[in-house]
């Protein structure tokens, strides 16, 4: 993967810049020493690394507008970090740059149930926002796999979704309003516990800019009342075909399930080699949970089964108690670590329509033939959210390579029948340069101008998101 | 008028424009600051592309006319989830209302609350930028994180960013059965109370408002519900008891046409149709709602109130030319009626704090580098 080299004037005046951080900072949140940095030098994407020139942890929205003040008089490029658990780079450092991360920030500032929002600082962690109103009754609805351990800053940043988005939406249909603090060291109110934006919509694309717009240091967040239960049925099929027409069917019948999940062959053979969920040995399987008091769950169920019925499936189970669902979930939780028992993997994101998944992945089983590299699929069904989780050996040369041309061509296969590259790990860096398959040069050029209005220098996480080669005018024109 | 037929005309039409552009939809929403410029309308950009009902998609034209839209959703039992009001009532006007004007001005319904706004539906647009580029964003997928959201930015950016020629939309199943559970009698400080309550059970309401006035001539607060028979039935008795407790009587209606009627009416502010006055759009922290009108009542007796979204939306009819911002509130104003003289002299949309005008001001500067479309229309 390709970086830019690093600004050597930069790396001349590390002393300088660390005094100046270490002036606005209490000494414990200043790290520069090389054996300390190295902490920092990828996050969940482990197959790129490199140690950042510092890395600070402010404690408060003050503190981070001191840092970029700092970063920005001295033309040091900034890489916002949440918990680090971006699976695209997008928290990945330079050598030239300081990253600012939030970890500190984690203080609820305010749960205001009769309103339904709850105000956070963005290092909180996904799980504890949903911890910290679940006595009243409420949660967080969006739930990224990596919930226990990402932060709010980060879902805001890549825009996260997570399993149960088919009803409540991603994090953009659940952020409020915002405190931001620009590159020039600016704090910013955007939004609050009030619906929709007063003039042009900057939250809507602040959520989702990959820390290049600005550091969100608070937020203030949908919160709602839990469900009274939630029950899955599992199904079984002997294609790919009639799973795919099943989800459509269910989705047509006007029944909004909360999660459709989808596994195919592969990936459930694995996952029962390791989790022994109990799943039958078919060509696909659906997980489908609905929500509601027991009346309603039964009233959904019965219909969501009397459609399964009609696509012959080889397996139907309904779940009649805590500890069956739990089985149900079981192989589906464990997909990931499971493939992870075979070899090393990638996994990948991109969104296809519904309507074109039989033919998606009778092409990656194709592709797969050809690499000669195994794919295992799992996808959030319902919108059309695929995981090809691709397995390689990390320690025969070449591979990494070759699984990553895999999943470049499985990524172009996405945009070809009229999906798109991510649907929520964000572009970062692994998939920065095939946004010219997705984009004609405009479009990304209409993108890099927001960065020019909300970072004229292009100091904020520089090197991610846009090919370098199309951003290479814009970062070097300042630097 | 200029009317292009492709989105390739458009894009000549805007590149060759040496003055200001006044873009239209069906001109059913004349809001904003008045703008003096040709009329470059959308309305020749019509028709559905592509309806996909088992993926809840639909692409369209930015000219097609809602009508033909909710036409061609129910035609499979879905519609448009976010419930777009209709302002012809309200503003007197008798265009086509089209699916481009709905959202360059994101306007929603009391569905808002559940569904989230029209930006929240929209899954991805193709717009002509002021220097009359071709451009697209999103997609028509649900998830899509490719790149920044110039989408939500699209949405409700009023013609001012770029001229919308197509929209990617998650549409929605029509539910099999609705109910709405309604008190009558209660204060408003009560009704924004009880909506709370509803609001914050576990009973999936799908619409909340209060009418100080309503269409028999007393209060009267109303909650949805929608979804299959059974769960209707179980929450609308669920809700009436959490209602049962702010001291109105209680009712539930569960015939179809009169449950949509009311809150149509609630939807289009029929309250305030055929009357003479400025109408004002409160968006606000629910419960600071009553207490806002309580303030611009001490100054103004003679208010006509309407409360959606649980509180959070408040409309409010004022006498012409007074500035209904003069009280504190967490929250934004839009004067969404009012004379051209008043819309020239009183800001139609809040004024934003000055680093936040900064950063739209050169958003325009870079989609609209000319200033010609729709210049001055958001202030």
């Amino acid at each position: 993967m390709e970086m830019p080299a690093p600004n050597p004037e930069v790396l001349a005046k590390k002393a300088r810049v660390v005094a100046q951080l270490q002036d606005v900072l209490p000494r414990s949140a200043v790290i520069f020493e090389e054996s300390e940095t190295r902490a920092y030098e990828c996050d969940a994407l482990t197959a790129y690394r490199c140690p950042p020139l510092a890395a600070v942890l402010p404690s408060s929205t003050q503190e981070v507008a001191a840092v970029l003040k700092v970063c920005h008089a001295e033309g040091v490029p900034v890489v916002p970090r949440g918990a680090g658990t971006s699976l695209a780079g997008g928290a990945m450092p330079t050598a030239d740059s300081v990253i600012l991360g939030v970890a500190r920030m984690t203080e609820v500032l305010e749960a205001d149930y009769a309103n339904r929002t709850i105000r956070v600082q963005t290092g909180r962690t996904n799980l504890s926002v949903s911890g910290a109103v679940e006595e009243e009754g409420f949660f967080y609805a969006p739930d990224p796999s990596s919930q226990l351990a990402c932060a709010i800053a980060g879902n805001i940043a890549m825009n996260s979704g997570g399993a149960h988005c088919l009803k409540y939406g991603v994090t953009t249909n659940n952020l409020m309003g915002v405190t931001m603090v620009t590159m020039e060291g600016e704090i910013v109110e955007i939004g609050g516990a009030y619906l929709d934006a007063s003039g042009l919509d900057l939250l809507g694309v602040i959520c989702g800019s990959e820390g290049q717009l600005g550091v969100v240091t608070e937020a203030t967040l949908r919160i709602l009342h839990k469900p009274e239960g939630a029950r899955p049925v599992l199904m079984g099929f002997d294609s790919n075909e009639v799973a795919g027409e099943c989800v459509s069917d269910i989705i047509k019948s006007g029944i909004l399930p909360v999660a459709i999940e989808f596994m195919d062959r592969p990936c459930i053979r694995a996952t029962e080699a390791f989790a022994g969920a109990g799943y039958p040995d078919c060509e696909a399987l659906l997980i489908v949970e609905v929500e509601g008091s027991e009346e309603e769950i039964a009233a959904q169920l019965e219909r969501i089964l009397a459609i399964a019925r009609t696509h012959n499936p080889v397996e139907l189970r309904e779940s009649r108690s805590a500890d069956e669902s739990a089985r149900i979930w079981l192989g589906r939780k464990s997909a990931f670590g499971a493939m992870g028992q075979i070899n090393d993997y990638m996994c990948l994101d991109g969104t296809i329509p519904v309507s074109q998944l039989p033919y998606v992945l009778r092409r990656i089983g194709e592709l797969s033939k050809e690499y000669g590299l195994d794919v295992g699929n799992v996808f959030h069904a319902g919108d059309g959210n695929m995981h090809p989780l691709i397995l390689f050996d990390a320690n025969k040369p070449g591979d990494l390579e070759k699984c990553e041309a895999f999943g470049a061509d499985i990524l172009r296969l996405c945009v070809e029948v009229g999906g798109c590259l991510t649907g929520e790990h964000g572009v970062g860096i692994e998939k920065r340069d095939l946004m010219v398959d997705q984009y004609a040069p405009a479009d990304l050029d209409i993108q890099m101008a927001v960065k020019d209005v909300f970072d004229p220098k292009w100091l904020l996480n520089p090197a991610k998101v846009f090919p370098l080669a199309s951003s290479e005018t814009r970062r070097m024109a300042v630097a | 008028m200029m009317r292009p037929k492709s989105e390739a005309e458009l894009a000549d039409m805007v590149a060759g424009a040496t003055a200001a552009l006044r873009i239209q939809g069906g001109g059913t929403r004349d809001i904003g600051a008045p703008v003096a410029g040709a009329v470059l309308s959308t309305g020749g950009l019509s028709g559905v592309s592509l309806y996909e009902p088992g993926a809840l998609t639909l692409v369209a034209g930015a000219g097609t006319p809602v009508a033909e839209i909710e036409a061609t959703l129910a035609s499979e039992k879905q519609r448009l989830a976010f419930e777009p009001m209709d302002h012809r009532g309200l503003l007197g006007g008798d265009g086509v209302s089209t699916i481009g004007g709905v959202v360059a001005a994101n306007v929603s319904g009391p569905r808002r609350i559940q569904v989230g706004a029209c930006r929240d539906s929209l899954l991805g647009v193709r717009f002509v930028d002021g220097a009359g580029r071709a451009l697209k964003n999103g997609g028509r997928v649900m998830k899509n994180v490719t790149g920044y959201d110039l989408v939500k930015l699209m949405a409700g950016s009023w013609g001012t960013l770029g001229v919308l020629s197509e929209v990617s939309l998650k549409v929605q199943a029509m539910p099999e059965a609705v109910g709405c559970v309604l008190v009558h009698g209660l204060s408003e400080v009560d009704a924004v109370s009880a909506m709370s309550a509803a609001l914050g059970s576990p009973y999936d309401v799908s619409g909340a408002a209060h009418a100080p006035v309503g269409a028999d001539g007393h209060p009267v607060t109303m909650i949805r519900i929608e979804g299959l028979e059974a769960s209707v039935a179980y929450r609308a008795a669920k809700l009436t008891d959490v209602l049962s407790s702010f001291g109105g009587e209680v009712s539930v209606e569960r015939d179809p046409d009169r449950v949509a009627a009311g809150w149509t009416w609630v939807r289009d502010v029929a309250v305030m149709h055929n009357t003479v006055g400025d109408v004002w759009r409160f968006s606000v922290k629910p419960s600071e709602a009553s207490g806002v009108v309580a303030n611009l009542r001490a100054a103004q007796p003679d208010l006509v109130v309407l409360y959606d979204w649980g509180g959070g939306l408040v409309w409010v009819k004022m006498p012409e030319g007074v500035d209904a911002r003069q009280v504190d509130f967490h929250g934004h104003a839009t004067l969404v009626r009012g004379s051209e003289a008043t819309r020239k002299s009183l800001a139609v949309f809040q004024p934003e704090p000055a680093p936040l005008a900064a950063l739209s001001n050169g958003l325009r500067a870079q989609f609209d580098p000319r200033g010609i479309l729709n210049p001055g229309l958001m202030g």
